[in-house]
């Protein structure tokens, strides 16, 4: 789970970290009234959207007056911004973040993750702050210092201390730093986020360190223990059709093509979509339906897919192990009665009692047509869609 | 020798009186697995499908002499049912459970540190369709009847592919050694590398079939240790070609965000590996056909 720029501000504030002095505001009037109340004479006024390089897109902008604010706060309430990781649709700015302006003498990279093969906590730092880690791999790797965190005994004062002379820190500020550094370690350990990212961090010419953009993303799988961040959740920052589905405990990912999936296991999706790519047709989603496949989420996956206007084709894919092909094929009978399908559906049953799953299929008077394997769904989903 | 599990394993189920608990032991016992009880804290000394209830791990190990486990025990408190197990000497234990967070898995793996090697229980999972060494024991819930018994072993993070797998062995006539379902989630019991090294050293198993996905280093990792230290030859398959970077895809784990996670990274360090690649998922079975044929 995402949240915003705001909420993780906030929730690093409270473990340490020093931020810029703003607030939150949903009119310009508000926006206003915030940039007085903050005080200063410049302000940032910054579209809160769940994505990163908002800065190119137009979401980040300086004002020099309260009536700019108001202005600027205006023109971007209500936008739909598009920058290079929300997709062509882009996300809808309903909350804007008024911010007084730093005046910066240094960017700093600082980033919290897993990492996966040590299986421990990595704090990842760099010199160059304001480019994507990623960018900064690329064009500067010799600048990025690392270190591992036992999680069992947690983060040590030396090895923020490390980190902090790592970055060239001035020594009177070291200690700042590595505050800075063990509080956002804290907000990742003990709030169970999958990464905290603060870039830029910023040495100020008033010689404060600052979080000056920061984002947290958190583990679905630990919010029952979290609910002061999993009420952070904005669900006008999701698409719709991924909303309905995880409210109906199925896994549903949104993508361009035509040919809809109803499919039973992530690994069993993921190959499905494989074959579709390798007949030539492009997959319009990724769903999972849960390796039970029972008739009640039947019914919802072809609601969710039959949402999508995209979709010129459905290929349902589902080996049924412990559920058996005759129900399996029961419930797609019986969704069938309560959804109209207007577009082809090609059918792939598998595993347990499939001759007895497809004879049902036959037999109902649902128009299909039926495949065998794999690579013969995937064919004949394509084929259908150029008839 | 056969993989983690077989006719002699004695197995407790952890939520034994559950209705998934319950629902799987009784598909257990059906295939002949040797389920000797179960444990369901505060329901000790009943009995449940005609076998032993007992409040602890340990109480059920002393009186049973049980040495397997399979946990279906809601997330929340997986892991501690996890690491009851592995502190009352069970050896291998399955968690089937989807849904553990990832800060939970990493505490399990440093708790069990605290054991020698050879006092450390393997843990495989979670997110996972368990272990099944066809004809003998299935500790899991896949559906044992798609395996047919035999000589190729299978490692697997999705449960349907691995179905998907057996049943396309099945098929040419091809049967299976064991099948592990290693399990979807990024922080995970055993990893490819560490039932590969076990498959290496079983001798009911000619070759390996491992099928992978999108996300994390475990393929890669297992492709260089099979690239240094096995002369058994190994197959793979590596879901997601299409799917889109930064995305999650159902697995918890199965999400690109370092090089060499992608499925076209993936495959290219494998073959570079000498890893045999099945080009596509429909024919994971003929490529290890054609393998076999080779030996």
């Amino acid at each position: 789970m995402d949240i915003h720029e705001y909420q993780a501000k906030k929730i690093l504030s409270n473990f340490g970290v020093t931020i810029p002095r703003g607030g939150i505001v949903y009119s310009p009037e508000n926006a206003e009234n915030k940039a007085r109340e903050i005080g200063g004479s410049r302000w940032v006024v910054k579209a809160q959207i769940h994505s990163g390089a908002r800065g190119k897109a137009g979401g980040i902008i300086v004002c020099n007056t309260p009536l700019e604010v108001a202005q600027a706060t205006d023109k971007l309430l209500g936008k739909k911004l598009v920058t290079n990781q929300t997709g062509p649709e882009g996300k809808i700015v309903n909350r804007i973040y008024i911010e007084e302006a730093t005046d910066i003498e240094k960017e700093l990279y600082l980033g919290l993750v897993f990492d996966r093969s040590s299986e421990s906590i990595m704090v990842v730092a760099s010199t160059e702050g304001g480019m994507s880690v990623e960018e900064i791999s690329k064009e500067k790797p010799e600048t990025i210092i690392r270190s591992k965190i036992e999680v069992a005994v947690g983060m040590q004062n030396f090895q923020a201390r490390e980190l902090a002379f790592g970055l060239g820190i001035e020594p009177d500020l070291i200690r700042r730093a590595s505050d800075t550094i063990i509080g956002c370690y804290k907000a990742f350990s003990e709030l169970d986020a999958t990464m905290v990212e603060v870039n830029p961090l910023v040495i100020s010419k008033q010689k404060q360190i600052l979080a000056l953009d920061c984002k947290m993303s958190f583990d679905n799988n630990a919010m029952f223990r979290r609910s002061q961040v999993s009420e952070l959740r904005d669900k006008t920052q999701e698409d719709s059709k991924e909303i309905f589905a995880s409210d109906r405990g199925l896994n549903y990912v949104s993508l361009d093509g035509n040919i809809g999936n109803i499919i039973n296991g992530a690994g069993l999706a993921m190959a499905s979509m494989d074959m579709i790519k390798l007949a030539g047709g492009a997959p319009a989603n990724f769903l999972d339906v849960g390796g039970g496949a029972t008739p009640e989420k039947i019914v919802k996956a072809f609601k969710l897919v039959t949402m999508d206007e995209k979709v010129k084709v459905i290929l349902v894919n589902i080996f049924a192990g412990i559920n058996r092909c005759d129900w399996v094929a029961e419930g797609i009978v019986d969704a069938l009665k309560k959804i109209e399908i207007k577009v082809p559906l090609v059918i792939r049953l598998a595993g347990t009692n499939v001759e007895k799953g497809n004879k049902i299929l036959k037999e109902s008077k649902i128009n299909y047509i039926e495949a065998n394997t794999l690579e013969d769904a995937a064919n004949k989903a394509v084929a259908a869609l150029n008839k | 020798m056969t993989v983690l599990v077989d006719k002699n394993s004695k197995i407790i189920i952890q939520g034994f009186t559950g209705k998934m608990g319950s629902f799987h032991a009784d598909e257990m016992i059906k295939y002949g697995s040797n389920v000797v009880g179960g444990v369901t804290p505060g329901k000790g000394g009943s009995k449940h499908l005609d076998l032993p209830v007992f409040n602890t791990v340990k109480d059920a190990v002393n009186e049973t002499g049980a040495d397997a486990s399979i946990l279906f025990v809601p997330p929340a408190f997986a892991a501690d049912s996890a690491m009851e197990a592995a502190d009352a000497g069970i050896k291998i234990c399955v968690a089937i459970v989807d849904g553990i967070p990832s800060h939970d898995m990493i505490r399990i793996k440093r708790y069990m540190r605290r054991y020698t090697k050879s006092s450390k229980m393997t843990l495989v999972g979670p997110n996972c369709a368990g272990i099944i060494s066809p004809g003998k024991s299935m500790l899991g819930i896949m559906p044992g009847h798609i395996y047919k018994e035999g000589r190729v072993g299978i490692i697997s993070r999705s449960g349907t592919l691995g179905y998907e797998a057996a049943q396309q062995l099945k098929n040419l006539n091809i049967g299976v050694s064991t099948s592990v379902g290693i399990g979807g989630d990024p922080i995970n019991g055993s990893s490819f590398r560490d039932i590969i090294e076990k498959f290496e050293t079983d001798d009911e198993t000619d070759a390996i079939l491992m099928i992978g996905e999108i996300g994390g280093p475990q393929e890669v990792a297992a492709g260089e240790f099979a690239k240094e230290n096995m002369k058994k030859p190994v197959i793979a398959y590596i879901a997601g070609l299409t799917a889109p970077k930064g995305r999650v895809m159902g697995h918890a784990g199965a999400i690109v965000s370092a090089y060499g996670e992608s499925a076209i990274e993936k495959v290219e360090i494998l073959k570079e590996c000498g890893i045999t690649i099945s080009k596509n998922p429909s024919v994971m079975g003929d490529t290890v056909k054609s393998v076999l044929e080779k030996m």
